[in-house]
């Protein structure tokens, strides 16, 4: 082959390595010189995200009715992007949104300004959402003024009026149900941070509206959804240069409760007028609560508290007047889960069911003094009468205080007295631990208390955490009461001094006022409910469950909330004869006089009342705990009244009225089709939601759905909303 | 005994020898390198694919595709490799023809158009070939037999034989260019040239045809046979931040990919331009980008490196061919991966003009694949049929 052939090759190879060295020169340079400018350009050059949030699910009752819906709003948005485009940032603008608005030109434009940026005010007054997303900054708009400045965009670019949704409640019934409920407001920095970094489509974003307590915290993250988000492409001048992806939003699933909404209403009438009937009778009725709970499910098919509030006064944000006088009234937690009262002679079942434990006599015959003495103390009998020798099941009746004072003191006498240590057995903390009192029943409601088993364990516990400041009281002898009244003081050092030495001791005074639900033990009307439910259905501690299976927005079903038994209570004999006994009280003892004329043979009602005192006040807890039918018991309720006088003539009457509302009780005679509940009894299914979301209410319930062709829910006219 | 007969007796003999030889005198730096350039090319198909498809398809299917035109490759490059030098520069005519046909067929209700050249057939099975990736094996071995017929290796070209050799090889550039195929047509250029000049003929037609190039894009520039935005897009890459359009884009985004690379690379399936899918098409024309954001520097080199290994082999191999036919196809073969490799990482990095050139045992797309192997086989071919040297 010709040289030249050989020597133009040879040229060739030389041209190939310049070539590869100038890919690898220029590859040096962009990933290894360049490398870090391009990287912070890849940062904030990526994408950004438009988010269209998701409809919030709605809240049903039993039967379909909604107790939380949405409804939209008139909702005036400003894109800042726009304002910035203005000469002068837009002030303009805002001064004329502010006139149209009526609102203060100052807080509207602090509202838009970006958290973060120079002179914005703290959250949640500044914006601290996306600048691509407009912000909203009135909601509820008449249409007047949202025509008004839609019509003369010129004047107002960048700003937008559209209907967007916000929690409504419908109310059916006129039921009020605001702790059950909740409300929702924007979610908080913590809640972001506590979230931390995730990828997950339905992670909390800055601008959500979460659910911030009752179902709504509970189920907030069945009932959020997850946002549609359109995702752009944008350049390092926020040019956008392409659409990446577009995720469709997926509405909040629904939350199906066990709350029936006739008979929510009714029990929160009952609870009102039980605390009307309280302070008719002189006393103050500060506040009350009531459970209806199914004994077989846990099931809670209603629960209210007194008092209060509208849950409206949360839609849109509340003012901060609303929220000052809205914790000035103590309307804000629920009695009937987050407050913890003494139980009083509510409590005397399980001092009976600890002494059966300890193998007293059910039949046996016990002494009813008017008053027992122990030491130099001596406790007295309600209003001091007594009854002579009767029966255990009498003694539940007339609920005599004494016959439980004797068979506490005997069994703390059996369990070693004052010698008792640590270990030594507590029947009625045991026994009150096995009803499951002392810790929360497990709620799907957020906050729930867990009240407190008086017993020799709690006074260890309070005795250590409190015996410094005793001692050292006792050192100082209460200097400034010892100016006023020497003798007072010199009383309280002795009672600090005898704290600071002994206070742990559990003596037979303390095991004496357990027995009748005194002392420390405090228990929530919710546990109680449960507690009733568990002697009721033979022994099953339940976990109570407001919500019984959330459905998607097309009424599919997630998932059923099955029933959850958290303990057994053996003995069945006893619990026999406890339902026999309480529903003796209502026949013959403190529950007879509400429940005169009831049909008792027809629907046996077993219950206790209860007065409990509490330290300060001059008038006592009204109690009254309930089951029925006391032979085939299907419901539990609970009634009470704080500073309400006893629970038999401030409560009682109101827990009947329910009863007859349930069973559908008039003038002596049962009829179910008089129930509130529709065909007598709770749902066994669950409601249909129709594929466009729309839940199908009793009062759309058309005679083929219910196959009986006559149907009773429309008869008894009860609303259909949406 | 003429020359002619005297090198068929040395294929003849060459060709009897045992496949022990034909094992032994294969070139396995050549034949390594590009397996594993192509197994590599896989796992970053594999991720850049991964990112296009939507969640109800089948993450893998790029990737078995890929695969599976890898294999097929392979095969082709074997079967080219063992075929008989005589049968080659027999079957070469009917190679040249056929390509030609195919790529007139583009013109028929079969061909389709994908990103703005209608350069592709479809085939039943909703295959589609490009009929040009084979007019270079065509141009290649056309040029070689030409340039290289009876005549004895110290004889150069006559003038008759050059102009031959280019009438022929403008009639599929000619046709290419027509399709808007602006980078397959350069490429065939550049092997024109590279096989005429290494051919060893005259100056005047090396340097003719160098000048004549540079004259034809200027007049076409002046004329206005390119269009404003054909050069648009052709120059975008000068200036991606000041231009507007798809290409500028293209670039932009590829840059601020192999830059968010580094040293190592973000780790696969993790780049977040690939991931995020701002690069286009970057399981073929784009793969490099994915490379270089993913496997980061040190990735990147790797595959430069293993490119430069081919084209060191093939070199090699041209300058070791003991005739001019094997000389000039093995030329043509480095050159047309040498620039095709050029051209698609140059664009990649922004210093080359943004034409839809694949970067060869690399990119997904079955012909640009399957012309790589082939290419690969044509060098093996002259590599095992070179008589061993003392």
């Amino acid at each position: 082959m010709s040289e030249r052939s050989s020597l133009r090759l040879i040229v060739l190879g030389v041209l190939l390595i310049s070539l590869i060295g100038t890919l690898v020169a220029r590859l040096s340079y962009l990933q290894l010189v360049a490398g870090d400018s391009l990287r912070a350009a890849a940062a904030n050059n990526s994408t950004r995200e438009v988010i269209a949030p998701s409809v919030r699910g709605l809240i049903l009752d039993q039967w379909g009715r909604p107790l939380v819906a949405n409804r939209v709003s008139l909702v005036v948005s400003v894109d800042r992007m726009a304002l910035d485009r203005e000469e002068d940032d837009g002030d303009q603008i805002i001064a004329n949104l502010a006139g149209a608005l009526d609102m203060p030109q100052e807080e509207l434009a602090l509202r838009l300004v970006p958290c973060g940026q120079e002179g914005a005010a703290p959250p949640p007054v500044c914006w601290d959402g996306s600048p691509y997303q407009p912000i909203p900054v009135a909601k509820d708009v008449d249409t007047e003024t949202a025509l008004a400045i839609m019509e003369r965009r010129s004047e107002f670019p960048g700003v937008t009026a559209q209907l967007e949704a916000v929690r409504e409640y419908p109310r059916p019934f006129n039921a009020n149900m605001a702790h059950l409920l909740g409300y929702v407001g924007p979610v908080s920095q913590d809640q972001l941070d506590e979230q931390g970094d995730t990828t997950d489509p339905a992670r909390l974003r800055s601008r959500d509206i979460v659910g911030r307590t009752g179902l709504e915290a509970q189920y907030d993250d069945q009932l959020r959804g997850i946002p549609g988000i359109t995702t752009l492409a944008v350049d390092t001048v926020g040019r956008v240069t392409g659409t990446l992806d577009i995720t469709e939003a997926v509405p909040g699933n629904y939350v199906v409760t066990h709350i029936d909404a006739h008979l929510q209403a009714v029990v929160e009438e009952q609870l009102l007028a039980a605390v009307e009937r309280a302070r008719a009778l002189g006393n103050q009725g500060t506040s009350g609560a009531a459970v209806v709970v199914d004994v077989q499910t846990g099931g809670v098919l209603a629960m209210a508290s007194y008092p209060t509030y509208d849950p409206e006064l949360w839609v849109g944000g509340i003012t901060r007047k609303a929220y000052e006088r809205l914790l000035e009234s103590k309307a804000l937690s629920s009695n009937a889960v987050q407050g913890t009262f003494p139980p009083g002679s509510t409590f005397k079942p399980v001092t009976t069911w600890a002494a059966a434990q300890e193998g007293y006599d059910l039949e046996g015959t016990y002494d009813c003094p008017s008053d027992y003495e122990v030491g130099s103390q001596t406790f007295r009998n309600f209003e001091s009468e007594g009854f002579g020798p009767i029966s255990l099941q009498r003694a539940l009746e007339v609920s005599c205080n004494t016959v439980f004072y004797r068979l506490a003191d005997e069994m703390w006498l059996t369990a070693g007295g004052n010698a008792a240590t640590l270990d030594s057995p507590d029947p009625i903390a045991d026994a009150a631990a096995r009803f499951g009192l002392g810790r929360p029943t497990g709620i799907d409601l957020p906050g729930e208390a867990g009240g407190l088993v008086s017993g020799r364990l709690e006074k260890q516990r309070t005795w250590e955490e409190r015996r410094d400041n005793w001692c050292a009281s006792a050192k100082d002898g209460y200097p400034e009461t010892r100016e006023e009244d020497p003798e007072l003081a010199d009383y309280f050092t002795a009672l600090a001094k005898e704290n600071c030495l002994d206070g742990f001791r559990w003596r037979n005074g303390d095991a004496i006022n357990a027995s009748i639900g005194q002392g420390d033990t405090a228990v929530t009307p919710l546990q109680m409910a449960m507690l009733y439910a568990a002697i009721a259905n033979g022994g099953r501690i339940l976990e109570p469950h407001v919500a019984k299976a959330v459905l998607t927005s097309s009424g599919e079903v997630v998932r059923e909330i099955e029933p959850v038994v958290t303990g057994e209570l053996a003995d069945e004999q006893t619990l026999e004869w406890l339902r026999e006994s309480l529903a003796a009280v209502t026949v013959e003892g403190t529950g007879r006089a509400p429940f005169e004329g009831f049909p008792l043979d027809v629907v046996p009602i077993a219950s206790k009342t209860g007065s409990a005192q509490v330290f300060g006040n001059d008038t006592s807890i009204g109690w009254f705990a309930s089951f029925a039918p006391a032979d085939d018991p299907r419901y539990a309720v609970v009634m009470m009244v704080t500073e309400g006088g006893t629970g038999s003539a401030a409560v009682g009457p109101s827990v009947r009225a329910v009863y007859e509302q349930m069973f559908g009780v008039a003038g002596g005679v049962v009829d179910p089709d008089r129930s509130v509940l529709i065909d007598g009894e709770p749902s066994a299914d669950l409601p249909i939601v129709r594929a466009d979301g729309t839940p199908i209410t009793p009062g759309m319930r058309t005679p083929d759905l219910t196959g009986d062709g006559q149907d009773a829910a429309t008869r008894r006219g009860s609303q259909g909303l949406l | 005994m003429s020359t002619a007969e005297s090198q068929t007796q040395r294929y003849v003999g060459a060709v009897a020898q045992d496949r022990q030889s034909y094992l032994r005198r294969m070139d396995w730096w050549l034949v390594v390198s590009a397996l594993l350039l192509s197994a590599g090319s896989t796992v970053f198909v594999w991720s850049a694919s991964r990112a296009d498809l939507a969640p109800e398809d089948d993450p893998q299917y790029f990737l078995v595709r890929h695969t599976i035109n890898i294999v097929i490759g392979i095969v082709l490059a074997f079967a080219v490799s063992k075929l008989d030098f005589r049968l080659l520069r027999a079957y070469t005519p009917v190679l040249y023809v056929v390509s030609i046909l195919g790529i007139l067929l583009v013109y028929t209700p079969l061909g389709v158009t994908i990103a703005g050249a209608r350069a592709w057939i479809s085939l039943p099975g909703g295959f589609t070939v490009q009929p040009a990736e084979l007019g270079k094996v065509a141009i290649i071995l056309v040029m070689a037999l030409v340039l290289a017929e009876k005549r004895d290796a110290e004889n150069e070209p006559r003038d008759r034989d050059v102009i031959l050799a280019l009438a022929l090889a403008a009639v599929p550039i000619g046709l290419v260019l027509l399709q808007n195929d602006t980078g397959t047509a350069l490429i065939m250029a550049v092997i024109v040239v590279t096989i005429v000049a290494v051919s060893g003929a005259p100056r005047r037609w090396v340097a003719g045809l160098i000048g004549g190039g540079v004259l034809a894009v200027f007049v076409a520039l002046q004329v206005g046979i390119i269009q404003d935005y054909q050069i648009a897009r052709l120059t975008s890459f000068l200036n991606p931040d000041g231009a507007e359009g798809a290409a500028a884009y293209n670039a932009t985004q590829a840059r601020i990919a192999i830059g968010g690379g580094g040293w190592f690379g973000h780790g696969l399936f993790s780049g977040p331009q690939t991931q995020g899918n701002f690069v286009p098409v970057n399981e073929s024309d784009f793969i490099f980008t994915v490379i270089a954001e993913e496997a980061g520097y040190i990735g990147a080199l790797a595959f430069i490196i293993g490119l430069s290994i081919v084209l060191w082999r093939g070199m090699r191999i041209a300058l070791g061919a003991d005739d001019l036919f094997g000389r000039l196809v093995a030329t043509g073969v480095v050159a047309w991966l040498a620039f095709q490799s050029f051209q698609n990482i140059g664009m990649n990095l922004g210093i080359m003009p943004i034409t839809g050139v694949p970067l060869p045992f690399v990119s997904y797309g079955g012909t640009s694949m399957f012309a790589s192997w082939i290419a690969l086989g044509l060098l093996a071919n002259v590599r095992v049929h070179t008589a061993a040297k003392p």
